[in-house]
This record gives C-alpha cells, structure tokens and sequence, in this order.
C-alpha cells in the first residue's frame, strides 16, 4: 500500500532520519515517537508528498508518489498536518465538506453523497450541534474535531496524523483512536500517527518508529521495540516500566530524585 | 443574510443601477420613453442618445466594474491577503505608464492604449518572471516584489505629471483618478468578463481550499502551483482590460469582495459570480452620479466610487461586529 525506500530526510546541515526503509501494510497501526525537532512531521510531510525527500522513495500502491495526480493521492492519502491556518471563510460544516474536495464529481456544487458523509463523520464527532457555527469561532479542541472529522470524510486507505489527539479531552481521545484502530481493522486501512503519549502508542499501534532526531531510528512491533532502556534513551528522559491492570505502563521518573540533564 | 435573499438583493441592485444608469445624464429620459428606445428603436434623438451613448457608457462602468471585481477577488485568493487588490503587482502603474507616455507624446487613443496594454503586460511578466526565478514560487515574495515594481512605476508616473505640460495634466489626472470618458467600444471588454468567468468559475473550489494555506490545499489534491498561475494570469487580464477601459479606478476592487463576503457569500463558488455583478453595479451607479449629478461638470468617477464604498463597508462592518457581540 505505502511504502518507503532508503529516505533521507533533513535540511542542509542536518540529518534527521537516514536511509529508513519500510513497508506500511493493510491493517496496520504506527505510531512515531520522538522528541520535538527530532523529524516526526518531517517524515509525515514526505509520507504525503507534501514535502520532496533528500533522497529516497515513497511508493503509493507501487508507484512513485510524486508521479501521481495530486487529486489520485487525495483520494487513497489523507493527511491531519500539525498546523494549519485558523482563519476560514465558512461554517465548521463547510469545512468538513472541504474533505470530500477529492471525491467532487462537480466543481459546483457537493453530491447528495459528499454531504451525507461529512454530515455522518460530524455526527460521528459530535460536532453535528456545532455545524453551522463559522470555523473561525470553535474552540481548539471543537476545531480539532472538525479537522478530524474533514479527514474522515475524505475516506483514505492511508491515515497520516501529527499528533492527532492535540487539544482533545479523554473521551474524544479514545474515541478517535478507537475509529482509527477500527479503520485499520475493518477497512484495511494503514494508520501512521506521531503520538506523545506512551499508554496510547502502547494501547493502539501495533508498530512503532523511534525517531532520535541524528539519522538514527528505531523500528519494529509494539511489544519488542517499547521498554524502559530505549524510550529512556529516546527521550533523553529516564522511564520507569509499571505493570498494572494487564498492562505494562511506562511512567516518567521523579525529576528531582534523579536529576538529569535535558 | 442567506444566499437566497442576497441573490434577491445583489440582483434588485443590479436592475435599478442598470437604469437608472440609461435614464440619467445630461438629459434625463423618462422610464416609458427609455424602454421604448431600448425595445423599439426609432430614429428620434431619445433612441440616438440611449444607443449611441447611454448603453456604451453602461457597458463599459458594468465591465469595467466586474473585472475589477474579478480580479480582487483572485488575488485575495492567490495571496491570502484581504488587502490585496487588482493593483498591487504594478499592472495599474505599468498601464498608466504606458498611457501616460501616449498622452505626453500626443499619440491618438489606440496608440496610447496599445501602449497601456504594454507597460501593463510589461509589469506583470516582470513581477510573475521575478518571483519565479526566485526558485520556489510563494504568495509572500509575490507581494513583496509586486509592491517593490508597483512602487517603482508610480515614482515614474510622478516624474511624467511634472514634465508634462500643464495642458495635459488635468486630463493625466482624471485618467489616473479613473474615468469611463475615455472608454471607447465596450463591448470587447464585456466578452473578456464574460470568457474570464467561465475560465475561473472551475477553479474556485481550489480557492476554497487554498484559503487554508498551500500545504493543506496540497494534501486536499490541489495542484497548488498550477491553480495559482492561472489565478495570476486571470486576474492580470482582467485587470489591464478593466484599467484601459477606465483607468485606475480605485477601491472596487478591493472592497467589492469583502462586500459581497458580508452580505452572506465568503464561498468562493459563489463570491466570484456575486463579486462581479455587485462590481458592475457599483460602478454603474457611481458612473451615473459622477456624470449627471454635478452636469455639465463631470467628475473622475473614481473619487464616486470610494465616497459611496467607504460608507457602505463600514455600515455593514459595523453590523457585523454588533452581530458578533450578542
């Protein structure tokens, strides 16, 4: 579905990832862990064509992505950014339709299809007592929704999200993983997600790439790649491994027991 | 307001500005009488005045209007920026340049507006040619260097309005400030707003999307780069028709779009076509004020355009933000 061959990926000066291969399967879960600056987005941008790589491949159903229709890549890729402009000129309904911009039969006007969709995902989100209320008046969390619910509705078979639980409360964290974990289960959709949160990259990706910001990564499934030694490591942070409740938790160590240099 | 009743609005407005826009003048021409002239030409001075002069002059505030409208809207588009308007790339300068100098020389309206055309089309490709050797194409350094050219004209058109004679410059002036006495046939530029609609009509999805920056139109499936040269090349064309009809007539451009967002239509689909209906009214209109109010002085209608404008966008500014407060 995606694949990747030999990135290298950086700006002049420095290197962040170096000669990373990989294959994205159907029904597979990632997560990308790393510290700030350390090339998550980068490597997301380059997943989606948005930014060209400093050497290397990305391969979109087996061929090149950046040979590809813009539109033919919004229809099988969809990408949350990190960021992106807060000023809008429509509702938040207006918004979540812009999702379906790839699947627009006419440029007039959206299909009885095309809002049916946006509407279910903004139900979906409970973002459906919202939908006439201008974008620009959400609150960040009611925002991030909405931005959600756009990516939702343009159906991809490969989800890119940098940091897609930013600005939401538990419920709506939980419940945005469980839709993608569902995406990828039921849909043999590829899910790939720059995370912070240990417990939910634990929790939900069933592969994890460790990103040290020099070149260097790390990757593999969930259960071999997440320990105390090498997230201590990448995170220049010292963790502690809890078991608790079936499951393994790693736990951030008391700063001034142990005082290390950030 | 919803999209239906600004429809109803923009086309009542549309209507009465058109005639009224036939009706005053010089010599005002009752309602029968003008629509008789209209449908049923005679050879009587009333049907003379309405064809040879009225619908002409109508015409040319209506296209002219609408171009400027048009193209306004493009840029803010192409630049995310409400401020900018069809002149902020040096075409208005590079065309009254080229003008300007017709005039100097004391060269006859073709040539001066062939001349117009050059300097116009000179100052576009300038700033397209320059931002794009710059490497990576960017609204922002599209800008930058738009206003650096447009700038660089206007301390030119400043030297030419000292060295001309004192004969020519109040004409220079008029022509700088916009005034549609000088539009010849029309009816050319009627046809291009027309052709540059249709052409931009399929793009405005694109603009929708590009409001929320380039890298999210991208992973939208808009070929970004693409989209914005042809909003470039759209809104460059209609804004030297627009300027060698009427000259550098000011403020439609800029305000027009933000009206029309106001009044319920910030959907590009939708704003583009509003956009020019609402620009061809407003400028019939204070065409009409600017040559029959003050008759037989005529005034540039330029100064009309931004003394009905201005008063307009902040009453409904106002509203808005009362709106906004509850």
């Amino acid at each position: 579905m995606l694949r990747i061959d030999a990135l290298t990926l950086g700006y002049p000066g420095r290197t962040l990832v170096k000669g990373l291969s990989a294959e994205f399967l159907p029904g597979e879960v990632w997560g990308v862990l790393g510290r700030n600056g350390s090339g998550k987005s980068t490597l997301l941008n380059a997943l989606a064509a948005l930014t060209t790589p400093q050497s290397g491949m990305v391969m979109l159903d087996g061929k090149p992505i950046a040979s590809l229709p813009r539109r033919a890549v919004a229809r099988r890729l969809g990408t949350l950014l990190q960021e992106e402009s807060r000023e809008f000129w429509g509702s938040a309904r207006d918004y979540v339709l812009l999702g379906r911009y790839p699947h627009a039969q006419s440029p007039f006007g959206w299909g009885r299809d095309d809002e049916l969709i946006a509407d279910a995902e903004m139900q979906a989100l409970h973002l459906d007592h919202l939908a006439a209320r201008p974008y620009i008046s959400l609150s960040g969390g009611e925002r991030q929704r909405a931005r959600l619910a756009a990516l939702l509705a343009q159906r991809p078979g490969v989800y890119l999200l940098d940091e897609p639980l930013q600005h939401l409360d538990l419920p709506h964290q939980v419940a945005v993983l469980d839709r993608l974990a569902h995406e990828a289960r039921q849909h043999a959709a590829v899910v790939v997600m720059v995370l912070h949160d240990l417990l939910f990259a634990a929790r939900y990706c069933n592969r994890l790439l460790l990103l040290s910001g020099d070149g260097r990564f790390r990757m593999g499934g969930a259960s071999e790649v997440m320990n105390a030694e090498n997230l201590g490591e990448l995170y220049g942070f010292p963790l502690e491994a809890v078991d608790a409740g079936g499951e393994r938790l790693f736990l951030p160590a008391h700063r001034s027991a142990t005082s290390p240099d950030v | 307001m919803s999209r239906a009743s600004g429809l109803v609005l923009l086309v009542a407005v549309a209507t009465i500005a058109i005639l009224s826009g036939l009706a005053a003048g010089s010599i005002a021409i009752p309602i029968d009488k003008l629509v008789s002239a209209i449908f049923r030409p005679g050879n009587d001075a009333v049907s003379d005045i309405v064809w040879k002069l009225r619908i002409p002059r109508v015409v040319a505030a209506f296209s002219c209007g609408a171009l400027l409208a048009l193209s306004g809207a493009l840029m803010q588009a192409l630049l995310r920026n409400p401020l900018a308007d069809p002149y902020v790339f040096g075409i208005s300068g590079g065309a009254a340049l080229g003008v300007m100098l017709g005039m100097l020389l004391g060269v006859g309206t073709a040539l001066q507006t062939g001349l117009g055309l050059g300097g116009a089309t000179f100052a576009a490709l300038l700033v397209f040619g320059l931002s794009l050797r710059a490497g990576n194409w960017n609204p922002y350094r599209l800008l930058l260097i738009g206003v650096i050219v447009a700038a660089g004209l206007n301390a030119m058109l400043s030297l030419i309005l000292v060295l001309a004679p004192q004969a020519s410059v109040k004409g220079m002036l008029y022509w700088l400030m916009g005034d549609l006495g000088y539009a010849g046939n029309p009816w050319p530029a009627l046809l291009i707003a027309f052709l540059l609609v249709v052409v931009s009509m399929p793009f405005t999805p694109a603009m929708n999307a590009l409001a929320l920056g380039r890298m999210k139109a991208r992973s939208l499936g808009v070929a970004v780069s693409s989209v914005e040269v042809v909003l470039f090349i759209v809104a460059a064309i209609a804004a030297v028709t627009a300027v060698l009809i009427g000259g550098t007539i000011g403020f439609v451009g800029l305000v027009v779009p933000h009206l029309v967002r106001l009044i319920g239509f910030p959907d590009y689909r939708w704003l583009v076509p509003a956009s020019m209906l609402a620009g061809g009214s407003l400028l019939v209109a204070a065409d009409m004020v600017a040559r029959s109010a003050w008759a037989p002085l005529q005034f540039p209608v330029g100064v009309l355009t931004a003394l009905l404008g201005v008063p307009i966008l902040l009453l409904l500014l106002a509203g808005r933000n009362r709106d906004a407060a509850h």
